[in-house]
This record gives C-alpha cells, sequence and structure tokens, in this order.
C-alpha cells in the first residue's frame, strides 16, 4: 500500500500528507478553515524546531478566535510557509494545497497510517 | 445559524470580513427583527419615559427623532442601552433582544403608576441599511423613505405602517427600517436587487466594535456605571427639576475617585485584543484593566479593543494574550467614521 500523497488528519483538524520521501507536509482542514473563518494572523514554528505528534505547533488566528495547531506526527520542521505570515487568507482559500503551513522531517512512516484516513476524519466532523 | 436568544440568525453569508467592508464601502443590510420594539402611549408617556431613561426625550422637538440612552437601575448601573424615538402619541423604545426579559420586568413594574400603555411589537421586523450607497438601494421601495434623504442623523418619517430613522450600529450613513412583518421581506428583497449586501452577527460585530458602539454584556452591565462605558454623555442634566431612576446615585459616582474609563486600544502586534484579557499600564505587575470588546480591524487591519482601564497619563498599555505582554496604544474609544480613521492616539 502507497501513502504517497494520501491526505490524513488529526481529529484536532490538522492534516499531513508525504509529499517527498520522509517530509510530511502538515495544514489544517476545509473544516477548520471554515469553522474559523476569516483568518488573520498565523504564527509558525522556526526551521530547525522539534515537533511532537499531537503536541502544539502553530497558532492561527482568525477574527472569530484563536485556535492551536497541532503536528500530526513527531519530526523536525525543515521548511514553514512564510506566505502565510503576510497572506492568511490563503488558508481560507487553499487549505489543503498552498495553505500548507510547515513541512517536517519524520523518522518513522509506519505512525503515518495511525493517522485518520478522510472517511474516518469526516465521521469525526459530524459527531 | 446560530441561536441568538431564541432567534435563528446568521453569523455570516460568506466572509465576514468581505461583509465588513461592503459596508463600509458600499451597502449592507442586516436582518435586526430580534430587537424588541415598545410602544408607550397615554396621557402620562412623557413623563414615565423622562423618568424611566437617564437621557430626556425633552430634547425631542420633532415626531420620529431618536435619541441614544441607558436606563439605569436604582445603584445608577447600566439594565440596557436603548434607542428612545418621539411617536404622534407618544414614545417608541428598541431595546436589546439578549435583556428583553428583564427590561420587561423592570419596566412594567415601574409604568404601574402612570397613566401609560406598553405594548411589545411582536408584528413588527427591523432591517438596518448601512453604508455610503444606502440611499440608492431604496428607490423603488414604495414607501417614503426616500424624503429620509432630507433629515439629519437621529430623524425620522413615518408614513403607510412604516418607519425610518437615520439611525445605526456601524457609523456609516444610514437608517433603519421598522415596519409590518408581512412587509419586511420586500424591503430585504428589493434592496438586495439593488446591491445591498446580507450582513451577519459577526461583521455587525467588528463594524460597531470600529465605530466605537458598545454591546450590552461586553461594554455594559447592571454593575456598570454610564460613566465607566463611554455613556456619561448620554445622561441628560439640562433639566435639574426631573427625576430618573439611578440619578441619585450617579450624582454620588460622579463624586468618586476611583472610576474607570472606556479607551480604544490598537496594537501593531501580531495577536488579536479579545474580550477578558487583561490589561496593564505601563511595567505594572498586577493588571488593573479589562478589555470588553476584542477583534480584528478589517478597516485598519489591525487588532483593535474598547478596554475599561483606571484613569491614568499613561499613553500605551499592555495587553496579556497567551501569556505574553502586547503592546497597544491608548486612545479615543473611536477608530473608524464613514469610513475614516478617527482613533485619536493619547498623548
Amino acid at each position: 500500500m502507497s501513502l504517497d500523497n494520501e491526505v490524513r488528519y488529526l481529529s484536532s483538524h490538522e492534516w499531513g500528507r508525504i509529499d517527498e520521501d520522509g517530509i510530511l507536509t502538515v495544514g489544517i482542514s476545509e473544516h477548520a478553515q471554515d469553522l474559523l473563518g476569516d483568518i488573520v494572523f498565523v504564527e509558525l514554528p522556526d526551521v530547525g524546531d522539534m515537533l511532537e505528534a499531537e503536541g502544539e505547533s502553530a497558532i492561527v488566528e482568525s477574527v472569530k478566535a484563536a485556535s492551536d495547531v497541532y503536528s500530526p506526527l513527531t519530526g523536525e520542521v525543515v521548511e514553514i510557509n512564510e506566505k502565510l505570515l503576510d497572506e492568511p487568507e490563503i488558508i481560507n482559500n487553499s487549505p489543503l494545497e498552498d495553505g500548507w503551513f510547515f513541512k517536517i522531517k519524520i523518522d518513522d512512516d509506519l505512525q503515518f497510517a495511525d493517522l485518520l484516513t478522510q472517511e474516518e476524519y469526516n465521521d469525526t466532523c459530524e459527531d | 445559524m446560530v441561536d441568538f436568544h431564541g432567534w435563528d440568525m446568521p453569523i455570516n453569508y460568506g466572509s465576514q470580513i468581505e461583509e465588513h467592508h461592503a459596508v463600509r464601502q458600499g451597502c449592507g443590510i442586516f436582518d435586526v427583527s430580534h430587537m424588541t420594539i415598545l410602544d408607550f402611549e397615554g396621557s402620562e408617556s412623557e413623563l414615565f419615559i423622562r423618568k424611566l431613561i437617564a437621557n430626556d426625550v425633552r430634547k425631542l422637538s420633532e415626531n420620529y427623532s431618536g435619541l441614544y440612552s441607558a436606563m439605569l437601575n436604582d445603584k445608577g448601573y447600566v439594565i440596557d442601552d436603548l434607542i428612545a424615538y418621539r411617536m404622534d402619541k407618544g414614545f417608541r423604545l428598541v431595546v436589546n433582544c439578549a435583556t428583553r426579559g428583564e427590561d420587561l420586568r423592570w419596566i412594567s413594574a415601574r409604568a404601574k403608576e402612570y397613566d401609560v400603555n406598553m405594548l411589545e411589537r411582536e408584528d413588527l421586523s427591523m432591517v438596518a441599511i448601512q453604508g455610503p450607497q444606502s440611499p440608492n438601494v431604496l428607490k423603488n421601495f414604495p414607501a417614503p423613505i426616500d424624503f429620509l434623504k432630507e433629515k439629519k442623523r437621529q430623524q425620522g418619517i413615518f408614513q403607510d405602517d412604516i418607519f425610518a430613522a437615520k439611525t445605526g450600529y456601524t457609523g456609516e450613513l444610514g437608517f433603519e427600517v421598522i415596519l409590518p412583518n408581512e412587509k419586511a421581506i420586500d424591503l430585504w428583497n428589493i434592496a438586495i436587487s439593488e446591491g445591498a449586501k446580507p450582513i451577519g452577527l459577526a461583521a455587525r460585530d467588528t463594524l460597531r466594535l470600529e465605530a466605537g458602539m458598545n454591546l450590552y454584556g461586553f461594554e455594559m452591565d447592571e454593575t456598570i456605571s454610564p460613566f465607566e462605558c463611554n455613556m456619561g454623555w448620554t445622561v441628560c442634566w439640562q433639566d435639574d427639576q426631573r427625576d430618573f431612576f439611578g440619578k441619585e446615585s450617579l450624582i454620588k459616582q460622579k463624586e468618586s475617585n476611583d472610576l474607570k474609563e472606556l479607551v480604544g486600544i490598537i496594537t501593531e502586534e501580531k495577536a488579536i485584543l479579545r474580550q477578558g484579557q487583561k490589561i496593564h499600564l505601563e511595567e505594572e505587575n498586577h493588571a488593573r484593566g479589562v478589555v470588553t470588546s476584542g477583534t480584528y480591524s478589517p478597516s485598519l487591519k489591525k487588532p483593535i479593543a474598547l478596554a475599561r482601564l483606571p484613569k491614568s497619563e499613561s499613553t500605551f498599555c499592555f495587553a496579556e494574550i497567551r501569556g505574553k505582554r502586547v503592546k497597544a496604544k491608548i486612545g479615543s474609544p473611536k477608530f473608524i467614521k464613514e469610513g475614516k480613521l478617527i482613533f485619536k492616539e493619547k498623548v
């Protein structure tokens, strides 16, 4: 089974995707951006930060509310999406593509399979 | 949609920031039918309203004109804020939906001693049309709303069951229309077809906050003096023979030195000021102020807030946001009027 390019989720609305070997791209879900409404600020981790699975990694503020963003997996930050700092509305417009938050280098691909599938995540949103 | 005190109301129709700009730059339409409309008639209606509220309806020399006022309890704290209009046979008060129950209890109990009848107008809807283009969207509405163009702020008209006045909650040119429920949908559809954009609760809040307008339960409640929520100017002292509920307590409050004040604050930092955040003056360790309402200002593209602080010479303060201290400038509790910056920094 190949997990490349498959999007998996945390129930706290973050997604992760293995776009290249050993690198996980992370963002927030379509449902999350819809709940938050217009996003106006983002605080991203620094490149080199070590993030833990389900640990705080970023903050997103919409006009409505501030929300912590958790990292789906453990790993070191290798790239951040600096565009979001000036144009946070990208997250509203393209949460799964242009609105990614950061990329981490993960040690263990296997854990990725433990994250929620699209279907499982959708079920949690309906509850 | 959310349940707003028993009314199904939209938070936003699409992007709340786009709705905000639509009102500042064009025209927005708000369904504010949740507001409670109370009509007072009877030979002593003027006597009663002059006692009931802290502003003085004697100032309303023309029918259908309105004024903003607080209704105070005996301690001189705010039970509600409202607009009082002079009508043909008495007065109309538009009070908040959230405080409806308490207002009705308070008013009914005190009206007993007067020859006055209070009627809650559940048969009426209320629609606000706000923004620089607002005079243009009702050209085809079969009512005399066009006449409003001749009127000044706070003045109104009443014809064919349709009441309209140049009031609002956004700081923009505009008017509020109170009309029979069955006519409201027509008005809504015509305004939309002429380019008005529907506006939800979220943008209503950013608009009123930029305009420095209070929201009951945030800037004031039954424990807050009008002097501490920038409503001192609405208390009318002109006629010293007039008594009103809370007057005696207000006179005592005026003499005390520990009244706080409502100010506007703006930060250049990327962290949103929100209700309940503590405010420190200068580098002090203990917080002595609080954010009453905060948001991201779509017009200024910066976080802004109304905050209640001790009176001081400070020109800046620090808001506690997620454990960090965020510096903010202190100034007037008003930011935007008719699309323009009116915030005055303290110097």
